[in-house]
């Protein structure tokens, strides 16, 4: 019974292969288990605990689900929840020596700092675009000789003015009401982000066009730099590994996995200490034993499976239901934003199929 | 309903059968999907006792839609399709809360957490 609940719930690392991969629990798969689909019981043991959030990075738990559904989130997150990123670029002059595609690149993967949720989706035909769905933004910078450069410097910081075009040099071009609407204006993400070089005499004046779009289209439109998710790792030892191997396990693992404790709590004649010990085999009769301090810190590299004085010591599983989600914001919107807008979308995936269903129904009657 | 309907309107489509018309085996085209509604519905749908076999394809990576294939203990598929959309829309909704329950906790008790530019490195 042990070992089925293990099966269930747990995804086994081996030396050579992951065993229990797959999602079991399905009704009809283990007797004496009633895996029907059970909202009450799914809420029980649902649960999401927020680990890190600053204006980029997230990182939570989310605990009780399958993967099937945790995946559902981090696919939409990296392609289906929109932004505005720059689609249309107008050159009125680039007498730079980036070619005007290799620059209108480059300014499309800018992150523009705006909720997308306030614009709509811009027509395929539409060229103008109108100020619900486009955002302006201009471009226009002219490198010049420095006057008061002294005459033996050669650092081009002081030789030249404006020689590098950031995102600072973007200016934002407001459009109906948009002004009312933006009161701290629109902005790319991060500043100081280098666009081109230049030197005296050329000059790049652009006027560019954000739409609002999804990652599945292009990249640019990603909201994320990364949304991934691990498994919650679990280091079980099955028996009590002391003295040198306890040092080797220890060595085995990511720094602070794996702790040693001074177990019969003695004085270590030596460093004079009875937490610590001093380790050297002259003289100490302390025992070492090793134990799991922070399995989530493991990396899971296996590496301890490659040693036979210690492999049969460990057992190395992740829960199949424990998801570690790191979301990091590109910046338009901050992560847990991110978070409830990638569950909207699948929220609306649904509907929309449901919605077409009883429609197809209503129309045979 | 029909066997084939027009792709052009509908999202949804059955794809034509031999059988028309057992109500218990069914495949349906889903366009404009891929893995991420596909596996998910399929989870949803497998937790249904009535279900014998639920499974979806891409049937070619640059087609845009998925068959998913329904095959149940005397049910209608088209019904357990659509108890297994709903039954997902209702976990969506318990995430959501969840999520948002648990955001402004964090909130709550880091209060300058949110400001900080440049956080340190965590220590992994």
């Amino acid at each position: 019974m042990a070992n089925i609940e293990e099966i269930r719930t747990r995804v086994r690392l081996g030396e050579f292969e992951v065993t229990n991969g797959h999602t079991t629990d399905f009704p009809g798969s283990y007797s004496g288990y009633d895996d029907a689909w059970n909202q009450v019981k799914f809420e029980k043991k649902f649960h999401i605990d927020v680990i890190r959030l600053t204006d980029r990075d997230l990182e939570f738990d989310m605990v009780g689900i399958d993967c099937a559904i945790a995946n559902a989130f981090r696919r939409i997150l990296l392609s289906e929840v929109p932004t505005m990123a720059v689609d249309k670029v107008f050159i009125y002059n680039n007498t730079s020596i980036i070619q005007d595609e290799v620059l209108a690149h480059r300014l499309g993967l800018i992150p523009i700092k705006v909720d997308p949720r306030l614009f709509e989706y811009r027509t395929a035909d539409d060229t103008e675009g109108t100020p619900e769905d486009t955002v302006v933004l201009e471009l226009k910078v002219r490198c010049k000789k420095n006057p008061n450069a002294t005459k033996d410097t050669t650092d081009p910081d002081v030789l030249y003015v404006n020689h590098k075009v950031t995102t600072n040099n973007i200016k934002w071009l407001s459009q109906g009401n948009q002004a009312a609407l933006f009161k701290d204006g629109i902005h790319p993400a991060d500043e100081d982000v280098l666009i081109a070089k230049l030197r005296p005499g050329q000059e790049i004046d652009i006027k560019m066009h954000c739409v609002k779009g999804i990652g599945k289209d292009h990249a640019k439109f990603s909201p994320v730099a990364t949304a991934s998710y691990r498994l919650l790792p679990e280091i079980t030892l099955t028996q009590p590994v002391e003295g040198a191997l306890a040092e080797q396990l220890k060595q085995c693992f990511a720094p602070g996995v794996i702790e040693i404790d001074n177990i019969d709590g003695v004085l270590c004649v030596v460093s004079v200490d009875s937490a610590v010990c001093c380790r050297c085999a002259v003289g100490c009769v302390c025992v070492l034993r090793a134990r799991v301090a922070a399995a989530r810190k493991d990396t899971c590299s296996r590496e301890v499976l490659r040693h036979d004085t210690i492999k049969d010591c460990v057992k190395l599983t992740r829960v199949r239901d424990h998801f570690i989600f790191s979301v990091e914001s590109t910046g338009a919107l901050p992560p847990d934003v991110l978070v409830t807008e990638a569950i909207k979308v699948l929220q609306a995936k649904c509907r929309r199929v449901l919605q077409e269903l009883e429609d197809v129904d209503s129309d045979d009657q | 309903m029909t066997a084939t309907v027009d792709s052009k309107t509908r999202q949804v489509e059955i794809a034509p059968t031999d059988n028309c018309e057992d109500e218990t085996c069914k495949t349906f085209v889903l366009h404009n999907e891929d893995h991420t509604l596909g596996n998910a519905l399929r989870y949803m749908i497998m937790k249904n006792p009535q279900v014998d076999l639920c499974g979806y394809s891409v049937p070619h990576p640059s087609e845009k839609k998925i068959n998913l294939r329904i095959q149940t203990r005397g049910t209608s598929a088209t019904d357990v399709l659509k108890q297994g959309l709903s039954e997902l829309t209702t976990v969506c909704d318990h995430i959501l809360t969840t999520f948002e329950t648990s955001v402004v906790y964090y909130k709550e008790m880091n209060p300058s957490s949110e400001s900080k530019e440049h956080p340190e490195p965590m220590d992994t």
